[in-house]
């Protein structure tokens, strides 16, 4: 067993692992944060979205060992239903989406892009999100909403 | 991080009350009533006969709506509040909502085929409209006065000349109804609705954007382990050994066998995962699928078949034979899978005398028979429950899942949770079936069309069978239904034009290469493909343009209706196809297709603006616009985004997806194999709804996916003068189908 020590939403949590290779997403969820999702394993989906270090990262590929030590952000640690992210309270306004089950790491991503390109075109944000798949087809809203957090709504 | 041991039967009740405040989803500030605890101590009536199955009035006020249906993502959350808020007098924030759990809410059958609404909604609307009948006639009598002369309002009931009124919860509050469904029991005027036909927000999404909605894969329980199903590796391939010391390093993981159904269980979920990966199993050989090459050909030759004659209609025309030009095309389909971008996944709590299931199930109610019966106990001590999944729009692994958390959590005697891989997914779950049709026809060049001919080969509904039969009982030897369900998917198979004589013959196969479901808008976007492809197919013969060629022969005036206000979204300029670029190096075209679902469901009119390139075969859809008219509209925005998803969905099958396989098994296992549509081939959206308040409400998930495929394929025609008759429209088919113009 080793200890490793992750700052999580800003807070630190210390967990204990037998497998240093173990994806940041399981532990996440196993703390109880379940908005990133589990979709593919293989990076290729971006359901399991979260910053490290402000970077959109697959949380399905990256180590404990490797995210020990960065700051990581999930989406419960961007705001709440009653104090919104601006990217979530778009996203609500745009009535975005419809499973849902993409939708956390759409705004990680999305968040990311707004860090970087605080004015995107839309050209911008679907080349952001090309590694974010959605099977609701909820695509357009989506860069609606993207658009609509960085203020270039209507 | 293992988990602390509870003996989890102590904590049931615990566990319950967790699941109540998940599924007995509320607005914020409202107060949640312990449902499910009340329940399991005395079942409330799920009849679905009865009122008081359907809502309750509850003492605070507030009214409690019980609907067997559920919310896929689709909107029914907010919708069927509308429908009840709006026959009952009450606002829809005053409405708790329960969904999907059988022993809570009343069996409306499976959520699918699109009627959720049309069907789901127009109960809970009799349900309310009874209720509010009842509630004026309790007032009427307390204040002693005529019920004609009471108005149901803002949940009270009052005079309609003003003065006070009495609240619901004071006639009736935590009492039961005792009613039957009044079917003459009078509605509300659409013409006064302030509920129905708005745009209400869906109360679900701010708990979806902040990561605090529950889904099934976010749920547990106390006690609960982790699984991982290990499939063969091959389809029907049995267990010969496993090796059960290639996992021992791993602390807490242990193999489950039974027969040929093989599992891991560990006390975390990564541990799990690394055993599945570790644990060392010899499979049999197994060769049974057809090779993929040759599908087309095996469906033609399959000797198991039925023929049946499903559509005979009209006469051979008076038209000269000599004027009549004929045309005959043939149009295939491929399997597809359901694509959800959350692998399926389920917990189980199963012990010897009755078992809980948390699913995502479109069918909670259906299944419980299933279920009962794999796992030889009376319905009664079955419970399945509803909770949120990644998107399935048909059948896909959920159920699938579900019996192996089940079969599992009995062999273990504790909770257990399955999660299924990405593989596991894409491999395993239910496919869309393939579908191939030989059309033939006649056209003369008034553009009268002579003759029509549907030939079609289909999987075969297997006769009532409950289900689609799961995989875990078959492999573990229990009582499982055999036999194929891939849903309702012969229909649309016949032109909605008048046509001198018609006849669709279907050829029903006994099998199917992989196990069939159905997969959304079951079929219909196959059929729709072959017989509005073959539409401008025979325009194109009588040089006339596609839409003036439609509206000659088509007489129904919500089809002329959405056909036309296409016409007008898109500035579509009349000509025949194709245009006059296709020598260009981007060539631009356009094209569009009409379907009325079912025949006698929702009317849509598809239109998509394309550019093809070349040298690369790439399609790029640039627009689509789209006249949807689905009768009355409970929620604009709902339809719209129903509307949106269906063509964007569509486009991604018919662009790229079409399931791979080798003699054993299914091979295109992940996103690269089976790549969907990403943001890049996102197209503009333009979607014109038709509300119709005085009509009924039709189905808005299915139908506007059935006419993406034609529309596409016309406009590629348009642009390039190229025939594209076999789905997908990979950029290699494109370039083979321009080198033969």
């Amino acid at each position: 067993m080793a200890s490793y020590r992750l700052r999580i939403n800003g807070g630190e949590r210390t967990i204990e692992l037998s497998d240093p290779d173990q994806p940041l997403l399981y532990a996440l969820r196993g703390l109880g944060l379940t908005a990133a999702k589990f979709g593919c394993g293989l990076g290729q989906c971006g359901v399991c979205n979260v910053l490290l270090d402000g970077r959109a990262t697959r949380s399905c590929l990256e180590t404990i060992a490797s995210a020990a030590g960065k700051s990581i952000v999930t989406l419960e640690g961007l705001g709440s239903i009653s104090a919104p992210h601006p990217v979530q309270a778009a996203f609500i306004k745009e009535q975005v989406p419809q499973c849902g089950y993409c939708t956390s790491g759409m705004i990680i991503s999305a968040v990311a892009l707004l860090a970087e390109k605080p004015k995107p075109t839309e050209e911008d944000i679907r080349e952001a999100l090309e590694g974010n798949l959605c099977r609701c087809g909820t695509h357009v809203r989506i860069i609606r909403a993207v658009m609509a957090a960085s203020g270039q709504g209507g | 991080m293992a988990v602390a041991l509870a003996p989890h039967r102590l904590t049931r009740r615990a566990v319950l009350k967790g699941g109540a405040l998940t599924f007995g989803f509320a607005f914020a500030g409202l107060p949640t009533h312990g449902l499910a605890d009340e329940a399991l101590a005395a079942p409330r009536s799920v009849n679905p006969n009865e009122v008081d199955s359907f809502l309750s009035v509850n003492g605070d006020g507030t009214v409690t709506l019980f609907c067997g249906k559920v919310d896929l993502g689709q909107g029914l959350r907010i919708a069927m509040r509308q429908i009840a808020g709006e026959e009952l007098g009450i606002s829809v924030d005053m409405i708790n909502y329960v969904e999907g759990d059988t022993a809570l809410t009343p069996d409306q059958g499976r959520t699918s085929g699109s009627n959720g609404i049309q069907r789901g909604g127009m109960q809970i609307r009799q349900a309310a409209a009874t209720a509010r009948q009842a509630l004026v006639e309790l007032a009427a009598q307390r204040l002693n006065t005529k019920a004609d002369d009471l108005v149901a309002s803002d949940g009270e009931v009052r005079p309609k000349s003003g003065g006070a009124g009495v609240r619901f919860a004071d006639l009736i509050g935590g009492r039961s109804f005792n009613l039957k469904l009044n079917s003459k029991a009078p509605l509300k005027d659409p013409v006064t609705y302030t509920l129905v036909g708005k745009p209400l927000p869906r109360p679900d999404l701010p708990a979806k954007c902040t990561g605090s909605l529950t889904y099934i894969h976010d749920f547990s329980l106390p006690g609960m382990v982790h699984a991982r199903v290990i499939r063969p590796p091959a389809i029907g391939a049995t267990l010969i050994s496993v090796d059960e010391s290639s996992i021992k390093h791993l602390a807490g993981a242990s193999a489950v066998r039974i027969k040929d159904f093989l599992a891991v269980i560990a006390e975390d979920e990564w541990t799990a995962v690394r055993a599945a990966r570790a644990l060392r199993a010899q499979w049999s050989e197994w060769s049974g699928l057809p090779a993929q090459d040759k599908l087309i050909e095996t469906i033609r030759a399959n000797p198991a078949t039925t023929e049946e004659v499903l559509v005979t209609r009209g006469q051979p025309g008076t038209g000269s034979p000599s004027r009549a030009m004929t045309r005959a095309a043939s149009y295939f389909w491929p399997m597809q899978s359901h694509g959800s971008i959350g692998p399926s996944c389920a917990v189980a709590d199963i012990d010897s005398d009755k078992a809980i299931v948390w699913t995502a199930s479109q069918g909670t109610h259906g299944n419980r028979k299933t279920f009962a019966r794999f796992l030889g106990l009376p319905e009664e001590k079955v419970r399945l429950v509803y909770l949120d999944g990644s998107g399935c729009y048909g059948m896909n692994g959920h159920e699938d899942a579900a019996a192996d958390a089940a079969i599992l959590s009995r062999a273990v005697g504790r909770p257990v949770r399955v999660q299924w891989s990405r593989e596991d997914e894409l491999g395993w779950d239910p496919k869309g079936p393939p579908q191939l049709l030989d059309i033939s026809g006649a056209v003369d060049p008034s553009g009268r069309i002579l003759q029509w001919h549907t030939e079609m080969w289909l999987p075969q509904t297997t006769r009532g069978l409950p289900d689609v039969p799961l995989l875990a009982p078959a492999a573990a030897g229990l009582d499982n239904v055999r036999g194929l369900q891939p849903g309702l998917i012969s229909q649309n198979a016949d032109p909605p034009y008048a046509v001198d004589s018609v006849q669709v013959l279907v050829h029903w196969l006994e099998d199917a290469p992989l196990r069939p479901a159905p997969l959304r808008s079951p079929g219909k976007p196959a059929n729709c493909f072959a017989v509005e492809s073959f539409t401008d197919e025979l325009a194109f013969a009588a040089r006339l343009d596609p839409i003036e060629f439609r509206l000659r022969s088509l007489a129904d005036p919500r089809g002329i209706a959405v056909i036309k206000r296409l016409a007008a979204l898109m500035n579509w300029q009349s000509r025949p196809s194709p245009g006059s670029n296709k020598d260009a190096a981007i060539m631009r075209g356009r094209g569009m297709a009409y379907v009325h679902y079912k025949h006698n469901e929702t009317y849509v009119a598809t239109g998509m603006e394309v550019a093809v390139e070349r040298t690369s075969g790439r399609i790029r859809v640039e627009r689509v616009a789209c006249t949807h008219d689905c009768g009355q509209i409970i929620n604009p925005d709902g339809v719209r985004a129903q509307v949106e998803g269906g063509i964007v969905q569509t486009l991604s099958r018919v662009l790229m997806e079409e399931v791979k396989f080798d003699r054993s098994r299914v091979t295109s296992l992940d996103w690269s194999t089976y790549p969907i549509l990403r943001f890049s081939d996102a197209p503009k959206l333009d979607i014109a709804l038709v509300d119709r308040p005085t009509e009924p409400p039709l189905g808005a998930g299915d139908a506007s996916c059935a006419p993406v495929g034609a529309a596409l394929a016309n406009a590629v025609f348009d642009a390039t003068g190229a025939r594209l008759r076999t789905v997908p429209f990979t950029p290699e088919r494109v370039k083979s189908a321009l080198g033969g113009v």
